[in-house]
This record gives C-alpha cells, structure tokens and sequence, in this order.
C-alpha cells in the first residue's frame, strides 16, 4: 500500500492528459451520471431550463466570493465562502446537464461559463448587482434562498432525474443558506438605529428586482412536470418573508418593478450593466489564452 | 472474489480533508462493479460544490491501479442524494476521537423546509464537547473551513471545536 501523506500530491501525477488552464472540466460533475433525456420532454427546453437555474447560481456565487477577505468577521468569511460554494457547485452540475441536453449550447460546463457573451445568459436580474454594503449581501441573499428553495423543492419531484437529483442535493443547502441569510437580517432589523436603517435601505434596493422571480417564462411553459411553475413559488416565499421581516421588525418596501425591455428580462438575456463587470472579471483571461492547457 | 478485494482496496481510500475517515466511514463509496474487464467505482458527492471529489476520484484510480484493478472507472451518483446518515459508527467514533463532533441524526421532512430563526447561544442543535463531553456548547458559526462543519466551543472546558452538520 502507498502511502500518501498528501492527497494532492496525485493531482501532480504526469500523465499525458493535458488539462485546460481555467475550467474545471477535467473533473466532470456528472461522470457516470445518465443524463439521457426522458420521453416527451423538449431537449432545448431543458437545456435552456438548466441554463437559467445554473446562472442564477454562477452569477451568485461570483458576487459572493468578490466579498471574501472583505467581511467584518471571521465567521462571515466562512460561511460566505461556503455558501459561494454550493452555489458554483449546483452551477456547474446545471450547467454540464445542460450542454448534455444540447450540445448545440455549448460542449461542456467550461465552455458555456468563460465563452458565452452578456446576451446569452439566462439569469434572473437579481443576482447580478453589486452589494454596496453587507445589508444588501444577506438581504439579497435571503430573497434569492428562499426562492430558490421553494423552486427546488419543487423541482425535486420533476420527470428528468438528473434535474431531481440535483435539486434533491440543493434542498438542504439552501435551507441553510437561508436560515443563515434570515438571521442575520433579523439581527440587523432588530439591532440599532443605524444597522435598521442600513437594513431597510437594503431591502428598497432588492425589492425591484423580486417580481421577476415569480413571472412565467416560456421555456418553463414548454416543460410541463419537469420546471416549476414560477408564479405557484410565490405563497412560499412570502410567508419566509413574513416570517423574517415580522422578526426584523422590517416592512415590505413599496417599490416599483425593475421595468423589461420590450417584455424582456433577465431570462431572455436582457440584463442590467453590472452583469457585464461580472463577466469581464470571470472571463477575461479565459478568453485572453483560450488554448492555455496545463 | 474480485470485487470483494476491489472494494476493500476502494473503502480504504481516506477523505482528503478528514484523514482519519475513509470514503466508506463517509457513506460517499456507494458501489464497487466489475463490468467487462474495468471496475467501476460509484461515488456520491456530500455537498453540491465539493471540492474533495476530484482528490477522491483520484486517489481511487490510484489505489485500484497500484493494486492491480485495470482500467478503472469513477462515476457519480447523485441520487438519493448523501445525508449525514450515511457516516458510519465507526465513522463517527473516529471524529470524536479526532476531536471533531460527530452529527446527530438528520430530519428527515416530506413538506418544505421550516425555517430556523433563534438566534444567540441557544441557536443550533446541541452537541457535546468531544473533549469533556459536555453538553454546555455554543455555536460560534454556522460554517467552517469546510462546508460540511460548523464551528462550535465548550462552555464548561472552554476549547473550540468542530461540529460536522447533519444535513
């Protein structure tokens, strides 16, 4: 038996594989995994489906890791870092089921992350603005949680199975991801003077980007048994919130919808300007070497 | 019998980030197959962004090779997804003799997830201190250096230590 005192020290074995300097596709997430598509469900659908849901959480996860070493504690730091990672983690298993629906999209998960322009991503407007301050961070954080856990509990039911299994995982994350979120709006809502009114500023900044969430979209109207119905989520959602903001001893704010373009929003590829300074900074080198092998 | 071997070879693979457990200690060695002339090995992530799996997948291969198992496939299983139920006895036993917690067990719900606002001290499930077995422990943060952990200390022995999650 070989002895390794350290496990990474296999990752540096030669071999003639030559990996791709910026993904992380020498490691399929869904390796062995029968993607195959289930009888009379629409393919393009699906894959465009699994797109929205793994640039929700891309686009997420990258805003959280630009907090990292910027957090007032410790604490914050692991446990943004963590939730970051779930999300990349759902993100990219979204994003392989999805080039294996389609390949026409894209060849794999690394492909569709560094290579795809503004217009192509399929993630809500929510995700994509910068926090200004750490209020914004659990405020958005807690919308997106609790949403996106009433959609995979949904989901966990769904006829594609790779889908179910996926949200199946994501469940128990999220729920975390949300209990933490919820807390920390609380103690801000219920804390001093300044940290309530940090809190409630927050919320008027997220509040316009929440009715997106609930609206249908075609692609999930074309996968009947499989997508959630997003307007079925909102019941959920609002008694998380109402249960929070009792707590914080916050209110609603009374804020306008951020207005679509000619009907189209996050999910037709319409997006705000700060989604562009996320791809810049999550695709520039990628796309500087794009043959870079190491 | 091969596949008896295969597997010992397999489960004797060590969680990189938790040494003294192995995959099987961990429940995430779900299978050991001989199909043709390969073993596969069926491996089931513990949280969606884990970054052990390639380690482990790795080490895998490794191991089955050197002990003369080729070629060898590592393939995911996702479904049903991993639970904290899935440690061994004696994968518990070891992480409280490493110091860490060991989880209690997880909840299983059929309806959405209910959520968890008490905050303060008493805030998260009580566990007791691998060190002096007291049940007197503050949760000091709901996540540690790994996903899986969260970071708790001993009011009566006053030592931090780590609490792996039941999820």
């Amino acid at each position: 038996m070989i002895e390794n005192d350290n496990p990474y020290d296999l990752l540096a074995v030669e071999n003639d594989d030559h990996r791709w300097a910026f993904g992380t596709g020498f490691t399929d997430p869904l390796a062995g995994v029968d993607v195959t598509i289930p009888d009379g469900v629409d393919a393009a659908a699906l894959a465009q489906y699994c797109l929205m849901l793994g640039d929700d959480a891309l686009i997420l996860s990258h805003r959280l890791q630009q907090w990292i070493a910027r957090l007032p504690e410790l604490e914050e730091e692991t446990a943004v870092a963590n939730i970051a990672l779930d999300l990349l983690g759902q993100a990219r298993m979204l994003l392989a089921r999805a080039a294996a629906a389609d390949p026409a999209l894209g060849a794999d998960e690394d492909r569709l992350a560094f290579f795809r322009s503004e217009g192509q991503f399929r993630n809500v407007r929510l995700v994509e603005r910068a926090d200004a301050d750490f209020a914004e961070l659990v405020g958005r954080l807690l919308v997106f949680s609790a949403w996106r856990l009433a959609l995979f509990e949904h989901l966990v039911g769904g006829a594609d199975q790779v889908l179910a299994a996926i949200a199946a995982k994501g469940v128990n994350e999220l729920a975390y991801h949300r209990d933490y979120a919820g807390q920390w709006v609380i103690r801000l809502g219920d804390g001093t003077e300044l940290s309530r009114e940090r809190m409630r500023r927050a919320l008027t900044v997220i509040w316009p980007l929440v009715p997106e969430l609930f609206a249908i979209h075609q692609v999930e109207q074309r996968l009947p048994g499989v997508a959630a119905d997003a307007a079925s989520l909102r019941p959920a959602f609002d008694a998380v919130l109402d249960q929070v903001l009792a707590a914080a001893g916050l209110h609603r704010p009374d804020a306008a919808p951020l207005a679509a373009i000619r009907n189209r929003q996050g999910r037709d590829g319409v997006h705000t300007e700060a989604l562009g300074y996320v791809l810049a900074e999550l695709q520039a080198v990628a796309r500087a070497h794009p043959d870079a092998t190491w | 019998m091969v596949t008896a071997t295969a597997w010992a070879v397999a489960a004797g693979t060590p969680d990189p980030e938790l040494p003294m457990l192995t995959v099987a200690d961990l429940g995430i060695l779900r299978d050991v197959e001989q199909e043709g002339n390969a073993v596969v090995v069926t491996i089931t992530p513990t949280y969606s962004g884990c970054p052990a799996l390639p380690e482990i997948a790795a080490d895998l291969r490794h191991r089955l090779g050197t002990a003369g198992f080729a070629p060898v496939e590592v393939r995911t299983r996702l479904a049903p997804a991993w639970t904290s139920d899935w440690i061994t006895a004696d994968g518990r036993r070891k992480l409280e003799q490493a110091g860490i917690a060991p989880p209690g067990p997880a909840t299983r719900r059929t309806g959405p997830v209910p959520l968890t606002l008490l905050t303060g001290p008493t805030s998260g499930p009580t566990v007791t201190c691998p060190q002096c077995g007291s049940r007197l422990t503050t949760r000091t943060a709901q996540f540690g250096a790994t996903a899986c952990k969260a970071l708790y200390r001993c009011e009566n022995c006053h030592e931090p230590f780590e609490y792996v999650k039941e999820i």
